[in-house]
């Protein structure tokens, strides 16, 4: 079936198609359509499906970690802040191992409260022990999705999977997606066969105290998982090659990489501004390719240590920041390459909040980096306009004023 | 039935690490004699975390799912979804009960959420708060439901507030079953444990759980202060069933006049969490103050009482 729809709704569709059975959402700009899509879905009986309208995004994480410990295939999506407001239970879900998937439409923190793209909010996730996903398309939105309940079921993963995807670029723009056949689907992901859960026959205690003696064995299983996920990644994309027909890229996805001299990596949409600018670079007589991450955790750490092995030079862009660092992407790479790679490294960190990011910038950017013109870690898109500053001035006056009246 | 009628399956095994007297441990065993093995246990961030000891060991014969501390209600919402899901399956054909146990700060403090959202949705579970007034797994500090006066280690000279009163909350939620409940009378909590089990939707129950380390009295009088807890009128047994309440057990006694109420201090004496009420000097202005309350309340329950009674002579309305 072909259609033309957002990329909320596309994913709505997939969640369908993957056969979930709980789903519990709290509303959070700019996920909501999904769970307003699914809520219809059931509530007309397309979707045979429960759904759980919580009063939290802590509740609504702690839902799938009770209906997952009973041994259904369960979803929900979020946001931002509402990512945020789980992320105590993100950790439960990763450390007591449960194949939890969950979309996380990428939008920027506030304050001040901004709606639109950027990638902190699942950065700030980082080390809760999900595997990350990111799309760049709708249509890697819908096969991702289906995918990740792969990966996450697993049994030598058995993680929780977050989808992620960028605000309004991919969310709320409308493309054409082709959705599988759901004998096609059910083909490619067979009825869960949960490693453990509440069983009366079995009554185990999972999740009590545990001493230091035992603790860490338990987080290296985590660090295992992660390292089996890489594989597993790579199966289901090219499973699901074989039986829907679509692919995106294992861990990574390249373009231009086997002759380029120069390579960017990002992650998201803002890759395929990315090509963009590749194409133009190459015009110009720049060899330069693209590593599109896709899995940032399990990190690709293989894959970008073969493609930056003699290399000239690193430009990673990062749509988030690791304050008092640099964007967590530019580390991680840096960090992958370590003694793989003699390429100067440079970051961008850039399209925060939304800020509308054209390849022109990138193309220029990139060729500052490649001509040795530019700052290690820059911020290209930065401009500081007139009420920037006029609202500087009014603190700072208003802040002397202060310091004058308490001096008198 | 009497206490002796009891099924003597032991769901709460021996050798957990509960303190001696730990109250948590005597409502747990009660409450699983209640409901049986067909149970889905949901332990919410407190002592019973601990005392159901350390991994690899457990001292709950049943599922049990650990949980973080904001999370019972909705937690318990998962579960119940997908117990629904799973007998529409046909994996269950009786369906398991959910039952979420949870702290006093689990409930009245950070979890109040979590519960308010699951009971409006009228999730099926049912609810037990074990109240020991305090964070005694942190080594006793004042919660929502720490009562006026009380020594902890963050309100030492007393706490200056009232409690709330969490299960009057819960039936504002209209939900079809709340309770109370006391360890000195342990078949009126078995009792209401059972009728729990048998009705669909949100239960709430609530049992007093005087803690000897954090109330300061010794380890073999945590049924002796619960007794007088009820007979001094300062802790009230009742259940609500669709939002008519009736009291029970030794509240009933005392509101029907069969009894009198035993003067707090005898209940407040008892405690070291209190003795500052009385030593070096009396305080008379806050003992005052709780048994004024206390009195209040009972008598304004006789009063209603009496006064339904007379309005069912008038034969205005039927008799339920």
């Amino acid at each position: 079936m072909k259609i033309i729809d957002t990329a909320n709704h596309a994913v709505a569709y997939a969640a369908k198609l993957a056969r979930v059975e709980v789903v519990s959402a709290y509303p959070i700009t700019p996920q909501t359509q999904i769970i307003e899509e699914i809520s219809r879905l059931i509530d007309e009986g397309i979707m045979d499906c429960e759904y759980i309208p919580v009063e939290s995004e802590h509740s609504a994480q702690a839902a799938l970690i009770g209906a997952s410990a009973t041994g259904v295939r369960v979803f929900s999506a979020t946001s931002s802040h509402g990512l945020a407001y789980m992320h105590e239970l993100l950790h439960w879900a990763a450390a007591v191992r449960l194949p939890i998937v969950m979309v996380n439409v990428n939008r920027a923190m506030g304050p001040g409260w901004n709606i639109w793209c950027d990638h902190q909010d699942a950065i700030a996730a980082r080390d809760t022990g999900w595997i990350q996903l990111y799309c760049a398309s709708h249509q890697e939105c819908v096969d991702t999705l289906i995918q990740a309940f792969r990966i996450a079921e697993d049994h030598r993963v058995i993680m929780p999977v977050m989808v992620n995807y960028d605000a309004f670029v991919l969310s709320h723009t409308y493309m054409k997606v082709e959705f599988p056949e759901q004998e096609t689907v059910d083909l490619f992901l067979p009825e869960l066969d949960p490693m453990w859960k509440l069983d009366l026959d079995n009554p185990m205690t999972h999740g009590s105290v545990i001493y230091p003696d035992d603790y860490e064995e338990v987080r290296f299983s985590m660090q295992q998982a992660h390292g089996n996920a890489r594989k597993v990644i790579s199966e289901a994309a090219a499973e699901y090659r074989v039986i829907v027909g679509n692919y995106h890229g294992d861990l990574t996805e390249e373009f231009m990489t086997e002759d380029a001299e120069h390579i960017i990596v990002a992650m998201g949409s803002i890759a395929s501004e990315a090509k963009m600018a590749v194409k133009q670079l190459r015009e110009e007589g720049l060899a330069c390719g693209v590593v599109r991450i896709r899995s940032y955790r399990p990190f690709p750490v293989e894959e970008l240590q073969r493609v930056m092995r003699g290399k000239r030079t690193l430009v990673v862009i990062d749509r988030d920041c690791s304050f008092g660092l640099e964007g967590a992407l530019f580390s991680d790479v840096k960090a992958a390459s370590y003694g793989h790679s003699d390429a100067r490294a440079y970051n961008l960190i850039t399209g925060l909040g939304g800020r509308d990011i054209t390849y022109g910038l990138l193309a220029g950017a990139v060729r500052a980096a490649v001509e040795g013109k530019a700052e290690t870690v820059r911020w290209p898109a930065l401009r500081l306009n007139e009420h920037h500053l006029a609202s500087k001035r009014g603190v700072e006056a208003a802040w002397q004023g202060r310091q004058k009246r308490s001096a008198s | 039935m009497r206490l002796k009628d009891l099924p003597e399956e032991e769901l709460f095994l021996q050798g957990s690490a509960a303190c001696q007297g730990c109250p948590g441990s005597m409502a747990l065993r009660v409450a699983f004699k209640a409901l049986g093995r067909n149970t889905l246990l949901v332990v919410i961030a407190s002592c019973i975390s601990v005392l159901q000891s350390p991994f690899p060991v457990s001292a709950l014969d049943l599922p049990v799912l650990n949980m973080a501390f904001a999370s019972g209600g909705a937690v318990a919402s998962g579960i119940s979804a997908a117990v629904r899901r799973l007998k529409k399956r046909g994996v269950f054909t009786e369906e398991p009960t959910v039952l979420v146990w949870a702290g006093d700060g689990g409930t009245y403090d950070i979890g109040i959420q979590a519960l308010s959202g699951a009971a409006e949705r009228n999730t099926n579970f049912i609810y037990v708060c074990y109240n020991n007034e305090a964070y005694s797994n942190t080594g006793t500090q004042r919660s929502g439901a720490t009562p006026y006066a009380a020594w902890t280690t963050n309100t030492v000279s007393g706490k200056q507030e009232w409690r709330k009163d969490v299960a009057q909350i819960m039936v504002a939620h209209n939900v079809p079953y709340v309770a109370t409940a006391s360890l000195a009378y342990p078949m009126d909590f078995y009792q209401k444990m059972q009728k729990a089990k048998s009705i669909p939707g949100t239960k709430y129950i609530e049992i007093l759980a005087p803690c000897p380390p954090a109330w300061k009295f010794p380890s073999e009088a945590t049924v002796q202060v619960s007794r007088l807890a009820v007979q001094s009128g300062l802790w009230l047994l009742y259940e609500c069933e669709n939002g008519h309440t009736h009291y029970t057990s030794g509240t009933a006694r005392l509101i029907e006049g069969r009894s009198s109420a035993k003067p707090v201090e005898e209940y407040l004496r008892m405690q070291g969490r209190f003795r500052h009420l009385f030593s070096p000097e009396k305080d008379e202005k806050r003992v005052g103050e709780i048994q004024e309350r206390i009195s209040g309340i009972v008598e304004s329950l006789k009063f209603t009482a009496k006064m339904r009674e007379h309005i069912m002579d008038l034969e205005i309305m039927p008799r339920p």
